[in-house]
Order: structure tokens, then C-alpha cells, then sequence
């Protein structure tokens, strides 16, 4: 048997386009010339109809009565659905039930569906969906994360992950210090708002197209309140216009809707949704109010840790038990907590149900312990960065508070990489000298590690299917469960099979995701994408080739190990035969050009009843260093250079994978200083449309921004040719940011105060810590 | 009827809804779906598209406008290209440059984005825009995949290059943009759009047809660019009976000087006329700037700030503080009165039925005068103010003659500050005095708490405004991180 390329780096002289190689995303030409069609996009099928919900404008309350003969009425309207005419199941939850696709009898939040409209036009539906009349009786609400931490209300229950002794080593530790905050949510705000058009089969079934990270749960849940057999649905998703974590179960729920009405009419319907619908109506990343204990000693290393992380989950379970799990596993970020308690809360409130969004959990947990990094420094008169690296996880030191054992040591060569490439000491001299005489603009430097766990937490999910076919023109078509969202996995599958293959990357075409195609698949989502799907598809190019270079052995009467493949041809023994020539011949001989593949990720597990166990196949890694200015008369700011060093293993695809780490940066950057979410005491979401809701925008980039991959540094875990995920990683590098913003306000006291600055650190949050420091400082005098 | 071109190709259009966006049309009743909806308010520039309007020296000026909050009777006797003018490759240079530099990942906003590089591409003249003008031409446009980095790269390398498009090409007259357009014609007529469903449009072009229809219909809506009064019909999805447009009638567009003031045309927009009176008043190009976008700015008009008298409408607070006058005109004539008369309370105005804003006019400086004027908002781009302070300040031998405060996101209307005007005039430009004045605007105003900020924050950072101001007159530090190098 001839020993396949995997895990091997791509040669020298090859193909072109092969895994390894910068090249553009496979849909390039059409998103720059608007050819590339999203969901709205389609050319519409005759007789279509438009959808639009009816939704609750109360966050807690027991409907009356609903009138909706002003919606039928309306000119245009075909059909107006309640939960009543749902055929099969109502509650859609995606783990655990909790959501119904459309209310009935109680409203738990402010956006929740109570009915559906099918009408002639988008305009008259949504027209329509706004004429009912309902009457409610109001019932108690709870919407902040405080609030339901006070009345022990939450979707799922809490969880503690422990090792040692943290109390007896906080009282013994020589310092200890405690810190709360308030980490905000973020709106996923993708430029495509959600959108499915669900068109009835001549079975009684449904086909239903849809901007969905996860169109196997998409099928599932339109069975189930069809009361189908799933086989009776299926689901496509050829691109989305960007997911974020916003279209893992965000997407059904519309999907749902859009069905129930397809099937009460028997014509196909679209539903997507408006701005200020889909900002009202669907999930968005959790908010977090979270609070650390930590005992160290004189030098900042950490001796023990108590640490609480709660969520706000909304409404219902969703996604949350696994996210505030996340938050827990990230609650150390990159450093050994030595004894150490971490707790989880999901909080219940009535607003929208909080879902996954890029970090996943991860990026509020690791906010508590950077806040620490921080404030442990000032209280010891260090600089952060030298706290940050004393307590780096090394050898020795190396095993997580939840029983897992970091192998591969990354960070502390990553981060000294970094601190000399960005010049941070000289930086940290020259900041300081200006910020003494600078009367109003104050600048700030920080450098922040991010370690963050691959692999689903729910470890069935680690698996994934994919299908390759290869034409008798040589020309080959690879189809897998991994779904398109701007992040550049269909490029780097197809990269992966072409270097199978040794053929050029132009002679391999993905093709949409489709449930009739590859079965069962796992969302797109926990950075799993071109790990587990890569990893498919190589399977089923491995299968292919074992049958072509058994049929090469035997036709050509060469032996298997004389015979390779490279640069679009098969070399059998001395010969060289053309890649077209040699698949001609494979199918006149009757040799199988297609295979279906398979892959499960190895080694992982976890046990939630000792909190302990190896959930992570493996870490990515990365550092960020940033550099601010504050004006402390308005708190205004802006990033004038960042610096990143990040590990993506062995890329496949350094072009796709700088993009996704400067984007994941920016993207993080905007959580954690200009994205608010405002919500109403009632509970209404105030910051419904880009006009309030501030995602960073072009000047907000950092005018040098310098990101560099981490050079040789295959993955040791066995990944498709030793890559590393690179979708969510990123995004926690702008915690750099946030902690330079609070290095510049704590020059105001010459480094001795942490200021407080709870997140999103909008100018005004950092005029108040500028006020804050000033009252500090005014104390200290009074004291003296 | 309405008659223009799209990408190449004449367009005549009648019995239409007018309450109809470009972006609505092209989407729904030509299926051009290159042009996305990404907010249909104006914030997120998935809809930009590039319209060319005629000039009066038979030039053309192309501009990136929001297609989403335009409405399609707007597009009479213009040019409208598309992204969908450029499916043919190679492409233009913009295109190529995206895609050389990963400019696009999920692909939703780049189609809006292509527009807004095509434009400035467009645009340029001699020297290639540096990276203030290239910021500047994507400040309206969101991308939520990339952090921008490889757009700006893409714009740099597309603007050193050339595009010499076929004759036949859907937008060939982009390329020619600089030429003079040979082929513009000016449709010098007024126009009425009507749908079968009753809502009408009229766009007349003299000022005396403006008068007679709106004395003949004083419950009629005036629009000029449509920013704010398209979210009526895109947000609120409310159905605007009768419309009748300002942008076509000449008089209402000049902008230009009389005696020692600058008369600027309540249908003057912001670009037309920000370098005049960024020239007579330096202080106001840094604020329009970021006032909201690129393609804002080519819709938005200064009457349509001020008419529509929101607290927070950016142009009334300097234009207070610098004293100008504000000219209505309507069915019983013209009348003149100071601006800050004009506002009586939360979108209240002075505007009798029938009445419309025809022109602003502004003082020119005179001597030891001074203006500040300071926009504070969460994000620096296309962000509306939390505050927005301006204060006009004469100070002679180091005491202040006269000052006059006005702010807006402080109150119900852009307001001035009584108290502490008092507390500067006659005192010397100092620490105490401004402190003094500091006190002095908690009395002046209780501001709300809202989306944007708290009352807190706005009281605070209205005071320290004025600091920022002592500050920029007294010293030469650099103060504000929009100057920050």
C-alpha cells in the first residue's frame, strides 16, 4: 500500500494553488463584481410569497388575546400563522427545548414571534406583521445579569471546575485582591441579515435555502415542526454574507417560519429579515458581569484563584450551557492559576436568548483574568507585561484548572518574539515620558497573550463528512459539510484536495453545502471548519487514490511504491502520464472516481461531574500588542499601532489566515470599545440599527497594524497537514487594546491605580475612569 | 415620468410608488441584485452606487451615494451606475486591487465598497488621493469580515492605476469624468412622478413653481437628499402621500458671497458647500468631515439639517454660535431671522404652512474672533453626536469681548448656553473663567440619558469642551486624537 501525503509539506516544485499557498478566496471575482448570490439574491420562483413575524412588545407577559384581522385584511396578505396551525413540534430549541418557533400563551421577550405573515411583497408582509392587536398581562421581569444572580433564575444549572485548595492558598497567599466587572454583549451585525426561501417539495416536503452555519440543524428543526421525517427536508447554504457564531441556530428559527407558511399556502416563501428586526429578534453574544479573588506573591505569580463567570442567556438554554462552559475554560487565558476555583452561572432574563458568536464564551472568561494581569501590576509598581509572562503556563506549571495538559509551549517565545518586534520596552519609556507632560492626550501600551481551546465542547459535534468526485475530464468537485461564510474554507478544502491530488487548484470546485450530499454535519462553527472538513475531504481523497494506484499498479504492471503523483501528473515508475490521460484510463478501466470521507477527532474528552478532562485536541496562540491615545477631556480615542504574532500551525492558506486574524482583531476591537448594546429597565433593546449600534468602521483600523504568522511551528497534534484553526483566536487579541486603554488612563496616576473600565470602554466609560483616577489622586494628596 | 441613464442605457419611468428607493427598484423591478441592503438607513453602505448629475458648465459630478435612502425620482436627468456595469473582466482596476489584496471575505459589502474606490478613482485628478481622501471616500461603508486593512490597501494600489474602459463599456463615462461629460444633457424641465396608488412626487426647478406648489399643497413633505426623510419610509414604513423635492431648483443650490457673508442655499449640500465655508471659517472642515459619511455628505443639504430641527443635527450649533441668519421664503414671501429663533422645541420649527428654508447667511470673521467647534461621538466615523459643542469667542488683550455658546445633544433644540456666556463675557480668557462657565452649564441645561450617552457624560464633556477650547487658544499642544499623529 503506498503511503499517502498526509500530514507531509507541500514540495517545491508542484501544482499551484496547493495547501500552503496564498491565493484568493475561490469567489473573489464574483463578491468584487456583485455576481455572487446571496440568499435574496436567487432568482424568485413563481407565485412567491414574503414572510414577517408579529413579535412581543412585552419582556415578560401572559397574551389575552390577539387580534389579527387587520393583518389578514391587509392588502396582499395570503396567510397569518400561530402556533396553534404549527403541524408538528412548536419548540424548536436547538440542545435543549425552550424556544417555541412561534409563542404561545407566554412571551419571554421583547422581539419574541407570536404569529407569522405570508403576503405578495416583503413590503406588505412587514407592513402587515404591524397592524395586530394584542393584549397582554404584564408579568415580572428580569433583565440584567445582577438581577438574575440576586433571584437565582437560570436556564441551566451552574458549574464549578476545581483543583487544590484556593481558599486555604488565597489566605495564605502575601497579597490578594479582588475585582469585579461588566464584559458587554455584541450584536453579530453580519452584512447579510438572516434569510431563508423555503419552496415545497412534490412530496410534501420542503427545500429550503438558507444563510445558515449549520444547515443539517436547519433541516431538522423544519421536519420537526412539519412533523416530517427529516429525509422529506433538505437544506442548502452556498455562501453566507458573514455568520460570526449568528447563524449557528440563529438561522432556523426564520427557516421554520418561512416552512410553516410555504406549507399553509403551498407556494415557496421567502423571510428575511430587516435591521432592526433581526437586531430586536435574534441572538447576540452574552453579556457578563464576572468577579475574580486572587492571592499572589510578591513577584505577581498567582498562588490561588476563585473566579465567577455568569452570562447572560436570555430567555433560554440556546447555546448557553456550552458557552459559559467556554468562558470557564478560558478563565485562566494563558497562565497556570496554580489553586483555583472557577464557577459558571447561565443567567435567565427576559431578553432575546444569547447565542454563539466568535470566542464563543472564551472571550469573556479570559476578560476577568487580563483584568487581574492588570491590576495585580499596579498594585506591585510592575509593568503588566512581566506579570503576563511570569505566570504563562510553562513546563512544570502546565496543567489547566480543569485537568488538561498544555503540551505544546508556544506563548512564551511567541510573546518574546513580540515584545522585541514591536519594540515594546523602548515604547513603554517613550509612553511614560510623554504621558508626564502631556496635559491632555495620554497614550497607553499593552502587549496580551491569547491561548484558546480547538475542538467543540460537545464532543459529538467533532466529526465531519465530505464527498469528492472526479469527472473523466480530470476535473474534480469537493462537497463537504463546511459552510462558507466569508472565512475562506471552501479555498482551503479545495487547496487540501488539490495537494491530494498534486493538480492545480483550478481544476478543483466546491460546491455548496447540502444535506442530501454529506449527512448529520456539525455547524461551522468553534474554528472547527477546515480542521474537521479538511480532514474529511483528505479521507476521501485517500480513498480514491488507494484505488487509482492500485488499478496504476496492475495496468501499468509497476509496483505501488514506484508510483507518485506531482504537478498534474502521475508519475508510474519511469512514466509520466498526464493527470486527464491517467483519470481517462482509471474509468475506462472501471475504477471508482468518487469516495465519500470521513473524520472524528481523536483523543477528547471531559467529564462535567469532576469538571476535569482533555476537551481540546489542541491550543491556538497568539499575541497582541497595542498602543493607544486617550483624550482625557472626552475620553475619545483611537489605536495607532498594533502589532500581532499569532499561530496558526503549518497555514493553509497565509493570506486567508492574515485575513481572518487582522478581521477576528478589528472585529474584537469593536466589542470592546464602541459596540453597546442598550437596553431599556423594560428591557427593550434601544441600539437597533447601525445609527446607534457602532461596529468599528474604516478610520478605526489602526493606521499600523503589522500582523505577522508565527514561522515554523507545525501543530504536534495530527491536523490536516499540521494547520492550526484560526476563526476565533483572533478576535481575543484585541484585549491588547482594552488594556492599553486602561495603561493610558492609569498614567494619570503614575501607574499606581488600575482604573475600573467595564467594557464596551465607549468614550464615555473611559471618561470615567479618567474621573475616577483624578479622585484617586485628589485622595492621596488629601491623605499626604 | 422620469427619464435617466442607467449604466449606459436610457431608463423612462412613470406610475411608480415615489416613496421607492433606487435600491428597492433596482432589487425588485430590474432583479440587479449586485447592490445589497445592508441597513436601509444610510449607516452601512452595502447600497452605494455612483449617480452623475449634470452641472451647469456641462460637467458631470459623480458621486457615491447611499442607494437605500435615495428615493428613484431623485434620479431624474442623472447618470446611475451600478456595480453591475462592471461584470466583465479583467474589471476595473478597483476590482482587480480587491482581489489581489483580500479586500473582500464574505463579499456582502464589497459590491458598495467597489463603488465608493470607483468613485474616488474617478474623481482623481493629476495627483493620486492620499490616504486622507481614501479614509475619507470609505468612511460610509461597514465591513464587519475584514477590519479594512487589505480595503485601504486595495484603494492605494487601484488609484496609481489607469482605467481606459471600451466606448461600449456600461460605464464608460466614468472614464471620462475629467473630460467634462460631452454627452450631459440637462433636463432643465420639472417633473411630477405619480403611482396608480396615489403617492406623487414633484421636482420642479424655479423657485416661483416651488412657491405655487406649496401654497396649492402645504401638507406636502419637502425633500432635498433624503437622508433623514427616507428612514421615515424605510424604518418607520410609513407611505409619504406627497413629496415635493427641492435639489432641481438652481436658486436653492448656490452657495456664494455677499457683502461680508456667506449665502449658502438651503439645497446646497454638504459638499458643495463645505470648502467655502471651510475657507471663510477653518474650524468647520475638521466637523464636516465626520459628519456622516462620504455619501451622506453628497445627499445630505444644509436646509434639510437645519429644517428638520432634530436636537442633534450638527450644523445648527455652529452656525448659532457664529450668529447667522436664516432666509424662509414661502407663499407670503421671504423673511429673515436669527437661527436660533427658528427652533421652538423637539422638532419644532418657525415654519409657517407653506414655508421653506431658501438660504443661510454667515457672518464673516471679524477681528480677535475665534471659533471652536468640537463633535463628540462613540466612533469617529459617521457617528451622530453625543455632544456637539461650537463656541465663537472675541477676545481682546486677553479678556472676552463677546462669546457665544451653542451646543447640541444638550437639550430638546441646538441651544445656547445664557449662564455661561455670562459667566465669560467680560472676564478674563482663563481657567477661572471658563471654570466658572463650567459651573454655569449645569444650570444651562439638564440633558437626557439615551443610546448615545448619559446626562451625566454630556454635562461633563460639555464643560470640558469649553477647556478644550482656553486649551487650543492658549497652548499649542496637540489636544484631540483626530490630530494626534
Amino acid at each position: 500500500m503506498r503511503k499517502m501525503p498526509l500530514n507531509t509539506p507541500t514540495p517545491a516544485h508542484s501544482a499551484r494553488g496547493l495547501a500552503g499557498q496564498g491565493v484568493k478566496h475561490d469567489s473573489a471575482w464574483k463578491h468584487v463584481s456583485g455576481q455572487a448570490r446571496y440568499i435574496d439574491d436567487l432568482p424568485m420562483p413563481e407565485a412567491l410569497l414574503h414572510a414577517a413575524v408579529g413579535h412581543s412588545e412585552q419582556a415578560h407577559a401572559r397574551i389575552l388575546s390577539m387580534d389579527l384581522e387587520a393583518v389578514r385584511n391587509y392588502p396582499g396578505v395570503v396567510a397569518v400563522i400561530t402556533a396553534k396551525d404549527v403541524p408538528g413540534d412548536l419548540d424548536i430549541g436547538p440542545v435543549f427545548p425552550g424556544d417555541p418557533v412561534l409563542a404561545d400563551d407566554i412571551v419571554e421577550h421583547i422581539g419574541q414571534p407570536i404569529f407569522a405573515v405570508a403576503a405578495t411583497s416583503h413590503d406588505a408582509a412587514r407592513k402587515a406583521a404591524r397592524l395586530a392587536s394584542v393584549e397582554y398581562q404584564p408579568l415580572d421581569a428580569v433583565v440584567t445579569v445582577k438581577q438574575a444572580l440576586d433571584q437565582q433564575l437560570f436556564v441551566r444549572p451552574s458549574h464549578t471546575q476545581q483543583r487544590g485548595e484556593p481558599d486555604r492558598a488565597l489566605a495564605e497567599a502575601p497579597n490578594r485582591l479582588r475585582g469585579e466587572q461588566q464584559v458587554g454583549g455584541q450584536e453579530h451585525f453580519y452584512l447579510e441579515g438572516q434569510a431563508c426561501l423555503a419552496e415545497p417539495t412534490e412530496d410534501g416536503g420542503m427545500f429550503v435555502h438558507t444563510s445558515s452555519q449549520h444547515p443539517s440543524e436547519v433541516q431538522k428543526l423544519v421536519a420537526e415542526v412539519l412533523g416530517l421525517p427529516i429525509h422529506e427536508v433538505q437544506a442548502e447554504v452556498r455562501r453566507m454574507g458573514g455568520g460570526f457564531g449568528g447563524k449557528e441556530t440563529q438561522a432556523a428559527p426564520l427557516a421554520c417560519v418561512a416552512a410553516l407558511l410555504a406549507h399553509a399556502t403551498g407556494r415557496p416563501v421567502k423571510y428575511r429579515l430587516s435591521r432592526a428586526d433581526d437586531m430586536v429578534q435574534t441572538g447576540k453574544r452574552h453579556d457578563f458581569y464576572n468577579t475574580y479573588d486572587i492571592g499572589f506573591d510578591d513577584d505577581g505569580l498567582i498562588r490561588g484563584a476563585d473566579i465567577m463567570v455568569a452570562g447572560r442567556c436570555g430567555y433560554s438554554p440556546d447555546l448557553s450551557d456550552a458557552i459559559v462552559d467556554r468562558a470557564m475554560f478560558h478563565a485562566d487565558n494563558a497562565y497556570y492559576l496554580d489553586q483555583a476555583r472557577v464557577v459558571g452561572h447561565r443567567c435567565k432574563t427576559h431578553t432575546v436568548s444569547n447565542t454563539a458568536f466568535r470566542g464563543f464564551g472564551g472571550p469573556q472568561g479570559m476578560m476577568i483574568i487580563e483584568k487581574a494581569m492588570d491590576d495585580i501590576a499596579r498594585h506591585l509598581g510592575r509593568d503588566p507585561l512581566d506579570v503576563r509572562k511570569l505566570n504563562l503556563y510553562r513546563p512544570g506549571r502546565d496543567t489547566t484548572h480543569y485537568g488538561q495538559t498544555v503540551e505544546q509551549h508556544v506563548l512564551e517565545e511567541l510573546m518574546e518574539n513580540l515584545e522585541a518586534s514591536s519594540d515594546y520596552r523602548r515604547r513603554r519609556a517613550e509612553v511614560t515620558s510623554f504621558n508626564r507632560t502631556s496635559p491632555v492626550l495620554k497614550r497607553g501600551l499593552a502587549l496580551t497573550p491569547v491561548k484558546f481551546g480547538i475542538s467543540f465542547t460537545a464532543k459529538h459535534l467533532n466529526q465531519a463528512g465530505a464527498l469528492v468526485h472526479i469527472y473523466t475530464d480530470g476535473s474534480i468537485v469537493v462537497n463537504h459539510g463546511g459552510t462558507e461564510m466569508g472565512q475562506g474554507l471552501y479555498i482551503k478544502v479545495a487547496q487540501v484536495v488539490a495537494s491530494a491530488f498534486q493538480v492545480d487548484l483550478a481544476r478543483v470546485k466546491v460546491s455548496a453545502a447540502r444535506t442530501d450530499k454529506v449527512s448529520n454535519t456539525s455547524p461551522t462553527a468553534a474554528s472547527s471548519g477546515s480542521d474537521l472538513n479538511g480532514m474529511a475531504a483528505l479521507d476521501a481523497c485517500e480513498k480514491i487514490l488507494e484505488g487509482l494506484v492500485a488499478f496504476a499498479a496492475k495496468h501499468w504492471s509497476t509496483p505501488p511504491e514506484q508510483i507518485s503523483f506531482s504537478d498534474n501528473q502521475v508519475m508510474v515508475g519511469g512514466l509520466a502520464v498526464p493527470w486527464e490521460t491517467f483519470i481517462q484510463a482509471a474509468y475506462m478501466n472501471r475504477v471508482p472516481l468518487w469516495s465519500s470521507g470521513f473524520y472524528a477527532t481523536p483523543k477528547i474528552h471531559y467529564d462535567p461531574e469532576t469538571g476535569t478532562g482533555r476537551p481540546f485536541l489542541y491550543y491556538a496562540n497568539g499575541a497582541a500588542c497595542s498602543e493607544v491615545v486617550v483624550d482625557t477631556l472626552t475620553g475619545e480615542y483611537r489605536v495607532v499601532r498594533t502589532d500581532i504574532l499569532h499561530d496558526v500551525g503549518r497555514s493553509l492558506n497565509p493570506e486567508i489566515d492574515i485575513g481572518q486574524i487582522e478581521g477576528g482583531f478589528v472585529q474584537g476591537m469593536g466589542w470592546l470599545t464602541t459596540e453597546e448594546l442598550v437596553y431599556s429597565d423594560e428591557g427593550r433593546l434601544l441600539t437597533t440599527g447601525p445609527a446607534t449600534y457602532k461596529i468599528p468602521a474604516v478610520s478605526d483600523c489602526p493606521p499600523d497594524l503589522r500582523v505577522t504568522l508565527l514561522p515554523e511551528s507545525p501543530n504536534r497534534e495530527a491536523t490536516v497537514f499540521h494547520s492550526k484553526a484560526v476563526g476565533e483566536p483572533p478576535l481575543m487579541l484585541s484585549i491588547a487594546v482594552w488594556s492599553a486603554l486602561r495603561d493610558a488612563v492609569a498614567s494619570i496616576t503614575d501607574y499606581r491605580y488600575s482604573p475600573p473600565l467595564d467594557t464596551p470602554a465607549t468614550p464615555e466609560r473611559v471618561l470615567s475612569a479618567v474621573t475616577a483616577s483624578q479622585h484617586w489622586l485628589a485622595r492621596q494628596k488629601e491623605i499626604a | 415620468m422620469i427619464e435617466f441613464v442607467l449604466n449606459g442605457r436610457t431608463e423612462k419611468v412613470d406610475q411608480i410608488d415615489p416613496n421607492l428607493s433606487i435600491l428597492e427598484w433596482l432589487r425588485t423591478k430590474m432583479r440587479l441584485t449586485g447592490t445589497k441592503e445592508g441597513c436601509a438607513s444610510g449607516d452601512c453602505g452595502a447600497c452605494t452606487v455612483i449617480t452623475g448629475t449634470p452641472g451647469q458648465q456641462g460637467n458631470i459630478r459623480y458621486e457615491a451615494i447611499n442607494s437605500c435612502i435615495s428615493l428613484i425620482g431623485s434620479l431624474h436627468g442623472k447618470e446611475l451606475i451600478t456595480v453591475d456595469a462592471f461584470r466583465q473582466e479583467p474589471g476595473h482596476p478597483v476590482q482587480r486591487a480587491m482581489m489581489e489584496q483580500h479586500g473582500a471575505q464574505c463579499g456582502f459589502c464589497t459590491p458598495g465598497i467597489v463603488m465608493s474606490l470607483v468613485a474616488l478613482h474617478a474623481n482623481k485628478e493629476d495627483t493620486v488621493p492620499d490616504d486622507h481622501r481614501l479614509l475619507e471616500a470609505l468612511s460610509g461603508n461597514l465591513c464587519r469580515c475584514t477590519g479594512y486593512r487589505p480595503i485601504i490597501e486595495a484603494g492605494r494600489q487601484a488609484l496609481v492605476q489607469e482605467w481606459a474602459p471600451e466606448a461600449q463599456h456600461p460605464a464608460a463615462s466614468l472614464g471620462r469624468a475629467r473630460d467634462g461629460g460631452d454627452e450631459a444633457t440637462i433636463h432643465q424641465d420639472s417633473i411630477t412622478l405619480n403611482s396608480p396608488e396615489g403617492p406623487r412626487y414633484n421636482a420642479p426647478v424655479s423657485l416661483d413653481e416651488l412657491r405655487t406648489l406649496r401654497r396649492e399643497f402645504p401638507e406636502s413633505r419637502l425633500v432635498a437628499g433624503s437622508t433623514d426623510l427616507a428612514l421615515e419610509i424605510t424604518q418607520q414604513l410609513k407611505t409619504l402621500d406627497h413629496m415635493i423635492s427641492v435639489e432641481r431648483v438652481e436658486e436653492l443650490k448656490s452657495c456664494r458671497q455677499q457683502g461680508d457673508e456667506l449665502v449658502i442655499g438651503a439645497a446646497a449640500t454638504y459638499q458643495q458647500f463645505r470648502a467655502a465655508l471651510s475657507a471663510l471659517w477653518p474650524a468647520f472642515d475638521p466637523m464636516l468631515e465626520r459628519l456622516g459619511s462620504l455619501q451622506i455628505r453628497n445627499r445630505g443639504t444644509l436646509g434639510g439639517n437645519i429644517a428638520n430641527a432634530s436636537p442633534i443635527g450638527d450644523m445648527p450649533p455652529p452656525l448659532m454660535a457664529l450668529g447667522a441668519t436664516l432666509v424662509l421664503d414661502g407663499p407670503d414671501g421671504e423673511r429673515r431671522l436669527p437661527l436660533e429663533d427658528f427652533f421652538h422645541g423637539y422638532k419644532q420649527t418657525d415654519l409657517k404652512p407653506g414655508e421653506f428654508v431658501h438660504s443661510v447667511r454667515v457672518p464673516a470673521p471679524r477681528a480677535n474672533e475665534q471659533l471652536h467647534i468640537y463633535k463628540v461621538s462613540k466612533r469617529l466615523d459617521d457617528d451622530i453626536s453625543a455632544v456637539l459643542g461650537a463656541f465663537r469667542l472675541t477676545v481682546d488683550n486677553g479678556v472676552v469681548a463677546d462669546c457665544r455658546l451653542a451646543f447640541g445633544g444638550m437639550a430638546a433644540t441646538p441651544a445656547r448656553a445664557p449662564g455661561a456666556e455670562a459667566a465669560l463675557k467680560g472676564q478674563p480668557w482663563n481657567n477661572n473663567s471658563v471654570t466658572a462657565a463650567i459651573t454655569a452649564l449645569a444650570s444651562d441645561f439638564s440633558p437626557l440619558t439615551d443610546a448615545r450617552a448619559s446626562a451625566g457624560y454630556r454635562l461633563q464633556v460639555a464643560g470640558n469642551l469649553l477647556r478644550r477650547a482656553l486649551l487650543a487658544s492658549t497652548s499649542s499642544e496637540t489636544l484631540m486624537v483626530t490630530d494626534y499623529a
